[in-house]
C-alpha cells in the first residue's frame, strides 16, 4: 500500500471541494471516511512498532555494560533561540487590597497593657486600602547557592524588603546556611508571607509580640536530623534589630534565636508539626508613645533584655490525604515573654528612669476548613495577658500609674471568622469579621473586611 | 537552658541510630515511579512514595514527613514537567540535602525522557492550569513506562555501580514481561479503538492516545478549571445529539460532575485507578493497566 494513499485523498477531497462544493459533499465525507480509517490503521501499526522498539531499548539497555553511566537521556528541546533571558530568576507577584468598615476609628485601636511596637499592627485604615504588592525573584546561583528577594510596595508608596537573602544548596549532612535578612524560623506563621496567611491579620500574639512579623538581618544555621521523623533545629543571631530587640552600637552577634521543629504524618489522612523557640534579645532606648497623667503625648523607653519562648503546633486533615476535595488545618501558638531592664519616663523632657520588669503571655487557636472545592471557612481565636508590669517610678512613688496608660493591665481579646472563595490557585477573595476586643476599655470593635489576593507570574511553592 | 541543649542532643543521637544503610533510599514522587523503582531496584533498594493514588500531586505539600524521606534519600524518582511545582522545589530547599537538588545524579525526572504531547503554543493562565513542558501525566501509556525505566535502570547503576549486574537482569526481565504485557494489553485493547469518550482532566490523554479513545468533551473547561453548572448544561446537550460510551474518571477525582452528567446522557461513568494503589487490583504496574484496560473493556460491553 502507499503511503502517499493519505495525501491523494486529501488532495481529491481538495479539489473536489474546490470544484463542485455542493455536489461533492457525500464524496468528501466518504473519502474522510477512508481518511480517517486509514489514520487509525497507521496508528496501530506505529504504536505496534512503538512498543516494540522500546521493548528492544530496554532490553539494550539492560545489557549494557555497568560502566556505561548516566544514560543518553534526551533532555528538553532547547529553545529555539537562546538569549539573555534565559537564565532570569523565577518571578512573581502577588496583589493585595482590602476594603476595611469597622465600627470604631482604627487611629484609636491599641492592645492594652502592651507596649505599643510601631509595627504594622491594628486593623488598618477604613474603606478601601491597597494592600502591599510582593515582588519575588528567586533563582539558583549556581551549584552551591541560591538567593530570593521579596520586596513589598505598600500603598504608601514605599517599597520595603521584607526578605532578600541566600541559603545554601550543597552543604552535606542536612546542614543549610541562610544570610540576609530573612522571616525568623521560629514558631508557625512567622515564616509566611501574608499573602498565604488563613486571615487578613496576624494573631495579636504576633502582634504584640514581633510588631506582625520578625525579619532579621542576619545569619541562620538549620539541620535536619536524618530520621524518618521530621526534627529540624534552628540557630540564628544578627544585628539585634526589629522588635522587641533593638539595633546595638557594638560589634559581633546580636541577640539568638533557637528553634526547634518535630512533624510526620499520622495515618494517610493527617499530618502534624510541633515547635519550641526561644529568642533573646537586648534593647537600647526601644521608644514607644504614650500620654502622660494629663493626657500630653511623651516619648517613653525601654532599655534591658527581653526574653521570649514559643510554642507551635499545626495538624492538617483531609480525607485519603487528597486535600483537592476537603481539608481541616488546626493550628495554635503560645508565647511568653520576660523584659526586664529601665524605663524612662518622657524622654525628651523630665527624663525620668527606674527599673521596669514585665511578664507578659499571649496565644492564639484557629482552624480553617475546606468544605468543597475553591470555598474555606475559618475560625480564630485570640488572647493577651499583659500580666504584672512592676515600673520602678510608679512603686517608689515618684509617678502615678496613670503616667503610663499604654502599660496598665489588661487582657485582649479577639474572635474572627473568615470565607474565602478560590477561583484558581492563583486568585483569592475573602471575607473576614472580628470583634476585636483590644483596647484598654475592652469594648468590641467590630471589624469587617473584604480582601482580594492575586498571584501572576512564576508558579510559587508554599511552605507547609 | 542546659535542658534545651541536652535534650536536642538526645534527640540527635537517637535519631542518628535510627535509619538502615543497607538499600538505596529512593523517594519517589508518584506510586507509579515508586512502584517502577521496585521493579527495577528489587531488594536493593528502599522506596518510600510520596503521595497516593488517592491525591491530586498537583495539591500535596511539603508536609513535615516528606522534608524527612527527602533528608535521607539518595535518589528522587519525578515525574517532572512541573508536575510537581507546587511543592516539590520547597522539599528540595526544606531537605538540606544536596545529593537529590537538580542537575544531580540523585535527581531524576521520568518525563526527561519522553517526548510530551499537548505542549501549549502560548502559555496564558487564562487557559487554565497549563503546564508549560507538555502534558505531564504520561505513565497511562506502557511505551512511556518502558522507556522511563530504562533511564532509570541506567540511573540506579550510576548511583550504585556495584549493583550493576543486578539491575541489568531485573531490567531485561521487567523489559521482557513488559513488551509482552504491552503487547497483550494492546491486543486485548482492540475494541476501544475509536470508542468515543468524555474525560475528566487532561491527565487521561495519553491512554487515550495509545488506546485510540476518541475524547468528545472534557468535564472540565479547562485544566484544573472546576465545571460550572453552565458549562455542564452545555455539555449534556452537546452530548445528547452523539453521546459517549462512557466518562472515564480517575481514582482521586470528586465523581459528583461525573455522575450527574452520566445520569443525564446515559453512559456509564468508569473509575480508572489512575495510579498504582488506585483500585484494589492496580496493585504493581501490570496490575494498573490490565485494570484499567479491563474497566475500559466492561464499559464498551
Amino acid at each position: 500500500m502507499s503511503a502517499y494513499k493519505p495525501i491523494a485523498a486529501l488532495v481529491a477531497v481538495a479539489c473536489a471541494s474546490l470544484v463542485q462544493p455542493a455536489q461533492a459533499e457525500d464524496d468528501a465525507a466518504a473519502l474522510r471516511a477512508e481518511l480517517q480509517s486509514l489514520k487509525s490503521d497507521y496508528d496501530t501499526r506505529v504504536g505496534a512498532l512503538e512498543a516494540r522498539i522500546a521493548q528492544l531499548e530496554t532490553t539494550a539497555a539492560a545489557t549494557a555494560s555497568a560502566t556505561e553511566a548516566l544514560p543518553a537521556e534526551s533532555p528538553p528541546p532547547a529553545p529555539a533561540t537562546a538569549s539573555a533571558s534565559a537564565f532570569n530568576p523565577a518571578i512573581s507577584v502577588i496583589l493585595a487590597g482590602t476594603y476595611a468598615d469597622t465600627s470604631r476609628d482604627p487611629a484609636d485601636w491599641s492592645m492594652a497593657g502592651f507596649m505599643p511596637n510601631g509595627g504594622e499592627v491594628g486593623p488598618g485604615e477604613r474603606s478601601f486600602n491597597l494592600g502591599e504588592s510582593e515582588l519575588t525573584a528567586s533563582a539558583n546561583v549556581d551549584p552551591y547557592f541560591m538567593a530570593q528577594l521579596t520586596a513589598a510596595i505598600t500603598g504608601e508608596d514605599e517599597i520595603e524588603v521584607e526578605e532578600a537573602f541566600f541559603r545554601t544548596t550543597a552543604l552535606p549532612s542536612g546542614f543549610t546556611v541562610k544570610g540576609g535578612r530573612f522571616f525568623s524560623g521560629f514558631g508557625y506563621l512567622n515564616e509566611v508571607h501574608a499573602h498565604a496567611w488563613d486571615f487578613v491579620d496576624q494573631p495579636l500574639v504576633y502582634q504584640a509580640f514581633f510588631a506582625g512579623q520578625r525579619a532579621q538581618d542576619g545569619v541562620q544555621v538549620k539541620w535536619i536530623a536524618p530520621a524518618d521523623l521530621l526534627v529540624e533545629l534552628g540557630a540564628e543571631t544578627g544585628n539585634g534589630d526589629a522588635f522587641p530587640g533593638t539595633r546595638q552600637g557594638g560589634n559581633g552577634l546580636n541577640g539568638a534565636t533557637l528553634f526547634a521543629h518535630v512533624g510526620g504524618d499520622i495515618g494517610d489522612n493527617a499530618s502534624w508539626r510541633a515547635g519550641a523557640s526561644w529568642i533573646d534579645l537586648d534593647s537600647e532606648g526601644r521608644e514607644y508613645e504614650d500620654t502622660d497623667a494629663a493626657g500630653l503625648p511623651v516619648l517613653n523607653a525601654f532599655t534591658g533584655s527581653s526574653e521570649t519562648w514559643v510554642a507551635d503546633a499545626v495538624l492538617k486533615w483531609a480525607p485519603t490525604g487528597n486535600s483537592a476535595q476537603r481539608y481541616l488545618k488546626l493550628q495554635g501558638e503560645y508565647m511568653h515573654r520576660k523584659e526586664s531592664g529601665d524605663l524612662t519616663f518622657d524622654l525628651e523632657d523630665a527624663a525620668l528612669t527606674d527599673a521596669y520588669r514585665s511578664t507578659q503571655s499571649g496565644w492564639y487557636v484557629q482552624g480553617v476548613y475546606q468544605f468543597r472545592p475553591r470555598w474555606r471557612a475559618g475560625l480564630r481565636y485570640d488572647a493577651l495577658d499583659s500580666g504584672d508590669t512592676d515600673i520602678g517610678l510608679v512603686t517608689s512613688g515618684v509617678l502615678p500609674v496613670t503616667a503610663f496608660p499604654a502599660l496598665l493591665s489588661g487582657d485582649p481579646t479577639r474572635t474572627t471568622l473568615m470565607l474565602d472563595w478560590n477561583p484558581s490557585e492563583f486568585s483569592r477573595w475573602r471575607l473576614q469579621y472580628a470583634w476585636d476586643e483590644a483596647r484598654d476599655d475592652g469594648d468590641t470593635d467590630r471589624q469587617l473586611q473584604l480582601q482580594y489576593l492575586y498571584g501572576i507570574g512564576a508558579h510559587g511553592a508554599h511552605k507547609y | 537552658m542546659k535542658n534545651l541543649i541536652r535534650g536536642a542532643l538526645a534527640l540527635l543521637f537517637l535519631s542518628l541510630a535510627l535509619p538502615s544503610q543497607a538499600a538505596i533510599r529512593v523517594l519517589a514522587t508518584t506510586a507509579d515511579w515508586g512502584a517502577l523503582t521496585k521493579e527495577l531496584g528489587g531488594e536493593h533498594v528502599d522506596v518510600y512514595t510520596a503521595t497516593t493514588a488517592m491525591q491530586d500531586v498537583h495539591r500535596v505539600e511539603a508536609k513535615p514527613s516528606l522534608v524527612a524521606r527527602a533528608r535521607t534519600a539518595d535518589l528522587l524518582v519525578a515525574n517532572g514537567a512541573e508536575l510537581e511545582v507546587g511543592w516539590l522545589p520547597v522539599l528540595l530547599q526544606e531537605s538540606g540535602n544536596p545529593k537529590i537538588q537538580r542537575g544531580m545524579p540523585g535527581y531524576f525526572e521520568a518525563t526527561s525522557v519522553v517526548t510530551l504531547v499537548e505542549k501549549p503554543e502560548k502559555f496564558d493562565r487564562a487557559m487554565g492550569d497549563i503546564h508549560p513542558y507538555g502534558n505531564p501525566h504520561i505513565q497511562l501509556d506502557p511505551r512511556n513506562v518502558a522507556a522511563v525505566a530504562k533511564a532509570l535502570t541506567a540511573r540506579l547503576t550510576a548511583i550504585d555501580p556495584a549493583g550493576a549486574d543486578y539491575y541489568a537482569t531485573r531490567a531485561a526481565d521487567f523489559g521482557k514481561r513488559w513488551s509482552e504485557a504491552t503487547a497483550r494489553w494492546q491486543a486485548k485493547a482492540a475494541p476501544l479503538k475509536d470508542v468515543p469518550v468524555v474525560i475528566m482532566h487532561r491527565d487521561q490523554a495519553y491512554l487515550c492516545r495509545w488506546l485510540g479513545l476518541k475524547e468528545i468533551a472534557a468535564i472540565e473547561p479547562k485544566p484544573g478549571v472546576p465545571p460550572s453548572a453552565g458549562y455542564l448544561g452545555q455539555l449534556v446537550s452537546k452530548l445528547s445529539a452523539a453521546p459517549p460510551k462512557f466518562i472515564m474518571l480517575n481514582a482521586y477525582n470528586d465523581p459528583k460532575a461525573a455522575n450527574w452528567l452520566s445520569e443525564r446522557v446515559h453512559a456509564p461513568a468508569v473509575v480508572l485507578p489512575f495510579s498504582v494503589g488506585g483500585s484494589k487490583e492496580a496493585k504493581d504496574l501490570f496490575g494498573l493497566f490490565d485494570d484499567t484496560i479491563d474497566k475500559l473493556l466492561g464499559a464498551v460491553k
